[in-house]
């Protein structure tokens, strides 16, 4: 007997209120409801998390891990958006 | 092009870098940790049988629900690690048709019959306790995705082991017919739980690459050496003997010596002739076939939902 592959769907959980979103894994799932009760089953059985996001894995877009130093280049040559990179008199307070 | 990556992904390994899905890897890295992963992911699944052959007759209510949160866990680490393996390139379907067929193998452990209630002691304490040994060092795995389903895994572990120390130590300070179960139950399950280390490290054919790609981060025997020292401790604190007439605590290694295992039994459960082998797969496969309708039916259910079908 061939079997369908079941969607897969990545799993995002909030632990409190408040906070960012965290990747927690995946769940096989045919919809939307049985993803997100698949992903309460799975990864919140000791209250882990406030809320959950479910999305199909093949929405999400990734950059690619070749093109990691390319791909992120532009942030490599800019100092001056760290505080550190300006001198300031120690008398200015609150700073 | 492909020694250049080589050198590049030993490099990562040595300097303690994750290995990410997307990452180039050698194919025999990547065949290793489809084995070793599936195969703990078998072994979490079936498992759950042993321990739920007793779910009806649990002596308590509160024993009742422990038993079933226990086994519903182990679900859930079946499918964190089935998750994980999925990211190395094969999918669920193949995955559980290995298992059903026989190429991929589980645990041994779970093999052996669950006769009485101080097994699922014996199971909690033993086995789990011996497979925490082996998941604490693996949450240091290179695999990122096989490292982050260890950590977990580990989180929600310790309960389970205390849940099967908390049984033998009741059963081992009642009446003495319980006494006797669970030092009955102690003796059964001891020495195939220092199978589940595997091979000696001389005799282990997956052992040497699994170091150089720290895979595996400690190896058979030091896991097994860590297991026994740490229980015998636990054994006397509740009165029970471990069944090893070697066993003698050794002063110049400052660990316990132990006597060898009985490697042919070991060989011969592996190969499929240990007491529940082909129950344990005849199980799974019916629960899995006649579940099939209702797998069906839900993807009809969506496809006519998104089609605007129905409501």
């Amino acid at each position: 007997m061939s079997e369908k592959k079941l969607p897969i769907w990545e799993v995002f959980i909030q632990p409190k209120t408040g906070a960012s979103f965290q990747h927690a894994g995946n769940v096989h799932a045919t919809d939307k409801e049985m993803a997100l009760q698949n992903a309460r089953e799975l990864y919140t059985r000791r209250q882990e998390g406030t809320c959950i996001w479910v999305v199909k894995t093949e929405n999400i877009v990734s950059s690619s891990p070749e093109d990691q130093a390319s791909f992120f280049d532009p942030a490599d040559d800019k100092v001056y958006r760290y505080p550190a990179f300006f001198k300031v008199s120690k008398k200015a307070k609150g700073l | 092009m492909s020694a250049d990556n080589e050198i590049i992904f030993q490099e990562k390994i040595d300097a303690g870098l994750k290995i990410e899905p997307k990452d180039w890897m050698p194919d025999k890295y990547r065949k290793h940790l489809i084995r070793q992963i599936s195969q703990h992911a078998h072994s979490e699944i079936i498992g759950m049988q042993p321990e739920g052959n007793w779910i009806t007759r649990a002596p308590s209510l509160r024993a009742k629900m422990v038993l079933i949160a226990k086994v519903q866990d182990e679900a859930g680490h079946g499918l964190y690690l089935y998750s994980a393996t999925e990211t190395l390139g094969i999918t669920r379907n193949e995955l559980i048709k290995q298992l059903q067929t026989g190429k991929a193998k589980y645990s041994s452990i779970f093999n052996y019959p669950t006769l009485s209630w101080a097994d699922m002691g014996a199971i909690g304490w033993l086995v789990d306790g011996a497979a925490i040994v082996n998941q604490q060092s693996l949450r240091r795995t290179s695999y990122g995705p096989y490292s982050r389903a260890m950590i977990r895994i580990c989180k929600e572990e310790s309960f389970h082991q205390r849940q099967g120390y908390e049984i033998m130590s009741k059963m081992s300070n009642g009446t003495p017919e319980q006494q006797e179960m669970a030092q009955d139950s102690l003796n059964r399950w001891w020495w195939p739980a220092l199978m589940m280390f595997g091979p000696h490290d001389s005799d282990s054919a997956h052992t040497s690459n699994a170091m150089k790609w720290k895979i595996k981060r400690g190896t058979n025997d030091d896991l097994r050496q860590l297991f026994v020292d740490r229980t015998v401790k636990q054994a006397d604190l509740i009165g029970l003997e471990i069944p090893d007439p070697d066993l003698k605590w050794n002063p110049e290694s400052k660990h316990y010596d132990f006597g060898e295992i009985d490697w042919e039994e070991f060989w011969e459960v592996v190969n499929g002739n240990g007491f529940c082998n082909k129950e344990r797969i005849n199980n799974h496969t019916n629960a899995h076939t006649e579940g099939n309708w209702v797998r069906e039916a839900a993807l009809a259910y969506a496809e006519k939902t998104q089609n605007g079908d129905l409501k």
